[in-house]
C-alpha cells in the first residue's frame, strides 16, 4: 500500500519533471476517443473537425490524436487509459456512453484533464459539455410549419432517450404555435447510423403522406430520399446541402470548433478548471445551415427572428403552457421547463403521433 | 391503397436486393465447402470501390464490374490463407471483414460527402405506368433484375450442370473428389472468388441504388445477415430469394406500423425480423435430415491434398 503511495507519487513527480522541463518546446497534446469513424459525415466527423480547429489554431504547439469507431463500453476505458499514460493533456471523450470509463480513468490520472461530452458525472478533473440542439429544432419547427402541405411531419428517431425525445417535443411546439394542424409521424430505427434502414423509413413516412423529412439519426440518406422523392427535409449534424439541394430546408449543425480551441487554450494557460457548459444558438455550439432558396422571405424572416429571440434569452423552445399528450400540465404558463426536466423528458407534447416507447 | 401498397412493395425489393447478391455467392462458397465470415468486409469494399469508379468514369456499368472484381481480390485473399496456406476459415473470414471494414475506410476517405446519382429505374412505356405492378414488377433499376436472374442462373447450376455437381460434390467429400482426379483447391478458389464477386455487387448495390453515397461501415451489418440467410435457406437458391424478401419485408413492414402508430413498441418492432427468421430457423431445422442432406459436409474443414 505505502509502497504504491511511494510509486504513485514518483511517477507523478517524475511526470511533473517532464512536462516542467519540456514546457518550452514539448506541444501540448490533446487526444479524442470517437464513438463511430470520422467518415459517418455526422456526429464524429463533426468532432474531428473541431480537433482540426485545434491544430490550425494552435499549429506546431498542439499534437492532436484520435481513435475511432470505440465502443461503447470496455474497450473504451481501455482506449481511455492507453491516450492518459501516453502523455496527453487533454482529452475529449465523445460519447455519452464513456462517461464511466472517463470518470474512472480520470481518478487515475488527475493531471490529465477530461472533458465528456454530453454525459453528467464531473469530477475536478473531468468537465462536461453538450449543446442544446434543441433550439435548433425550433428553427426547423417553423421552417416545417409554414412549408407543410399535407399537415404531416416524418421524423426518425435514433433511440427514444431524453436527447431525442426532447428535440421532437421542441420540433412539435415551435411548428404548432403557426400551424396547429400540423402533425409529427416518429419512426424509430434504433440506431445512430444505418444509412439503408434511415432512407427505408424516410420512405415509409413519406408513403405515409409525410411532405417534410425530419432526423434524429447521423446519415445523409434521408435527405437523398426526400430529393428523389421531391419533399424537403431538415439535416442533421453537417450541411446536408449537397445530399438534396431542392429538398434541404436547413440542417442543424454542430459545431464544437470554438469550445475545443477554447478548452485547450485554458490548458496551455494552466487556467483550465473543471465545468459543465451546455451551449445553445448564443455560443455558437450549433448553428443552421443556409435556408433553401424555396423558403418566402418572410419564412426565412420568421425563423431568423425567432433565432434571435433564443440567442437573446426572450424565447425559450419549452415556455409554458406545455401539455403532455394527455392533456396533462408540464410547464405551466409563464414559467419556462427547467434544465432538470429537459434532461429527463420522457414524455411527448400534444401533436405527435403515437405513443413514445418505453 | 394501392399505391401505398405498390410503394411498400417497391421498398421491400430494394431493402431485400443486397442481401440476394450476398447471400447467394455465400451460398455458393459454402456449397464448395469453404465457410466465408467476411461478407461483410468484402461487401464494403465492393461499395466503395463501385462508388470510386462511378465518380472517376461515370459509368454505371463500369463501376458494378470493379465493385465485383474488388470483392473478387478480397475474396481471393481469403483463398491464399485459407486453402493454399491452409489457415483456419473461420478465424481468416472474421480477419477478413476487419479487414474490409478498414480498407473500404481507408479508400473512400475523399469520398464521404459527395453525392452521387442513383442507378436509373427501369421505365418501359405503358407498362412501367400500370397500377401496382407498374412500379414493383417495371420499374426497378436493372441490378434488380440481374439479382433474380442470378438466383435463378445459380439454382439451374448447382442442380443440372455436371460442374455444379461437381462442386457439390467438393464441397460434400473433398477427398472423394479429390481422389476422383478433380481439383479440390481449383474449385474453392473459384467458388469463393464468386462469392467474393456477389457481395461486392451488393456493395455496389448499397452504394450505386439504394443509398447512392459512400459512408463509412455504411453496410451496417448486411454482410452478417446474409450469411445467416444461407443457413435459414438450408442452402438452396430459391429459399435464399424467400428469405431475403421476406426479411425486408418485415423490415420495411415495422418502419410503416410506427409511421401508422401502432401501439407497439418500436424496440420490438425492430426485432421483427431476426424474430421471423428465428421463428423460420425453427420451423425449419424439425426435419433435420433435410438440413444435413442439403448443408456441405465438409464446410469450414481444411483440405490436405497429401492425405
Amino acid at each position: 500500500m505505502i509502497q504504491g503511495v511511494f510509486k504513485t507519487l514518483g511517477a507523478a513527480a517524475l511526470g511533473m519533471a517532464v512536462t516542467l522541463g519540456a514546457a518550452s518546446a514539448e506541444p501540448t497534446k490533446v487526444g479524442f476517443v470517437y464513438v463511430g469513424p470520422i467518415g459517418d459525415h455526422g456526429w464524429t466527423y463533426r468532432h474531428d473537425k473541431g480537433r482540426l480547429a485545434i491544430e490550425e489554431a494552435f499549429g506546431d504547439k498542439v499534437e492532436t490524436s484520435y481513435v475511432e469507431s470505440v465502443p461503447e463500453g470496455a474497450d473504451a476505458e481501455r482506449v481511455i487509459r492507453q491516450l492518459a499514460s501516453t502523455g496527453h493533456d487533454l482529452i475529449f471523450t465523445t460519447s455519452f456512453g464513456y462517461m464511466n470509463p472517463t470518470v474512472k480513468v480520470a481518478k487515475q490520472f488527475p493531471n490529465v484533464k477530461f472533458e465528456h461530452a454530453t454525459g453528467y458525472k464531473r469530477s475536478d478533473n473531468v468537465s462536461t459539455y453538450a449543446a442544446r440542439f434543441y433550439e435548433g429544432r425550433v428553427i426547423a419547427g417553423i421552417l416545417a410549419g409554414r412549408m407543410t402541405k399535407s399537415n404531416v411531419i416524418g421524423y426518425i428517431g435514433s433511440f427514444p432517450i431524453p436527447e431525442v425525445v426532447r428535440g421532437i417535443n421542441a420540433f412539435t411546439l415551435s411548428m404548432r404555435k403557426i400551424n396547429p394542424d400540423a402533425e409529427v409521424k416518429v419512426v424509430w430505427v434504433n440506431s445512430w447510423y444505418d444509412p439503408g434502414k434511415e432512407g427505408d423509413a424516410a420512405k415509409a413516412l413519406i408513403d405515409q403522406g409525410a411532405d417534410i423529412i425530419v432526423q434524429h439519426t447521423d446519415s445523409p440518406a434521408p435527405m437523398q430520399v426526400a430529393q428523389e422523392r421531391g419533399v424537403f427535409a431538415v439535416g442533421q449534424a453537417s450541411d446536408m446541402t449537397q445530399f438534396g439541394p431542392k429538398a434541404h430546408l436547413t440542417s442543424i449543425i454542430d459545431d464544437w470548433n470554438g469550445y475545443y480551441v477554447e478548452r485547450t487554450k485554458a490548458v496551455m494557460d494552466g487556467t483550465w478548471s473543471s465545468g459543465d457548459t451546455w451551449g445553445g444558438l448564443n455560443t455558437g455550439m450549433l448553428r443552421m445551415a443556409t435556408y433553401n432558396e424555396a423558403i418566402p422571405a418572410e419564412v426565412v424572416e420568421e425563423a431568423e427572428a425567432a433565432r434571435k429571440a433564443i440567442e437573446a434569452g426572450s424565447l425559450h423552445p419549452f415556455a409554458g403552457p406545455v401539455l403532455d399528450q394527455d392533456g396533462k400540465e408540464m410547464v405551466a404558463a409563464g414559467a419556462v421547463a427547467e434544465d432538470g426536466m429537459l434532461l429527463s423528458m420522457d414524455w411527448y407534447v400534444q401533436g405527435v403521433q403515437g405513443k413514445l416507447p418505453k | 391503397m394501392i399505391e401505398t401498397l405498390a410503394a411498400i412493395l417497391v421498398t421491400v425489393v430494394t431493402a431485400a436486393t443486397p442481401l440476394v447478391f450476398a447471400a447467394t455467392g455465400e451460398l455458393v462458397t459454402e456449397k464448395a465447402g469453404v465457410l466465408n465470415l467476411g461478407v461483410e468486409g468484402m461487401m464494403l469494399v465492393g461499395a466503395v470501390s463501385g462508388f470510386a469508379a462511378a465518380i472517376a468514369t461515370g459509368n454505371p456499368a463500369i463501376a458494378i464490374l470493379v465493385a465485383m472484381i474488388a470483392g473478387a481480390v478480397m475474396a481471393f485473399l481469403f483463398g491464399v490463407l485459407t486453402l493454399s496456406l491452409m489457415a483456419n476459415q473461420v478465424a481468416t473470414g472474421l480477419a477478413l471483414t476487419m479487414f474490409g471494414v478498414g480498407l473500404s475506410a481507408l479508400i473512400g476517405q475523399d469520398y464521404v460527402g459527395t453525392p452521387i446519382k442513383a442507378l436509373a429505374k427501369l421505365d418501359i412505356p405503358v407498362l412501367s405506368d400500370l397500377p401496382l405492378i407498374g412500379p414493383v414488377v417495371f420499374g426497378q433499376d436493372f441490378l434488380v433484375y440481374l439479382s433474380l436472374v442470378m438466383v435463378a442462373g445459380v439454382a439451374w447450376f448447382l442442380k443440372s450442370t455436371r460442374a455444379g455437381l461437381i462442386l457439390r460434390a467438393t464441397g460434400e467429400s473433398h477427398d472423394a473428389a479429390h481422389a476422383l482426379g478433380y481439383s479440390v483447391i481449383g474449385i474453392r478458389y473459384l467458388a469463393v472468388m464468386f462469392g467474393g464477386a456477389m457481395s461486392g455487387l451488393a456493395g455496389a448495390y448499397l452504394s450505386l441504388a439504394y443509398t447512392p453515397m459512400w459512408a463509412e461501415n455504411m453496410s451496417a451489418g448486411r454482410g452478417w445477415i446474409a450469411l445467416a440467410l444461407v443457413v435459414f435457406a438450408t442452402w438452396k437458391p430459391g429459399r435464399v430469394l424467400v428469405g431475403a424478401y421476406l426479411f425486408g419485408g418485415v423490415t420495411i413492414l415495422q418502419l410503416h406500423a410506427q409511421g401508422a402508430g401502432f401501439a407497439v413498441p418500436s424496440q420490438a418492432l425492430s426485432m421483427l425480423p431476426y424474430l421471423a427468421t428465428i421463428v423460420v430457423l425453427v420451423v425449419i431445422s424439425r426435419d433435420s435430415t433435410r438440413i444435413r442432406l442439403n448443408a456441405p459436409a465438409c464446410i469450414g474443414k481444411v483440405f490436405h491434398p497429401e492425405t
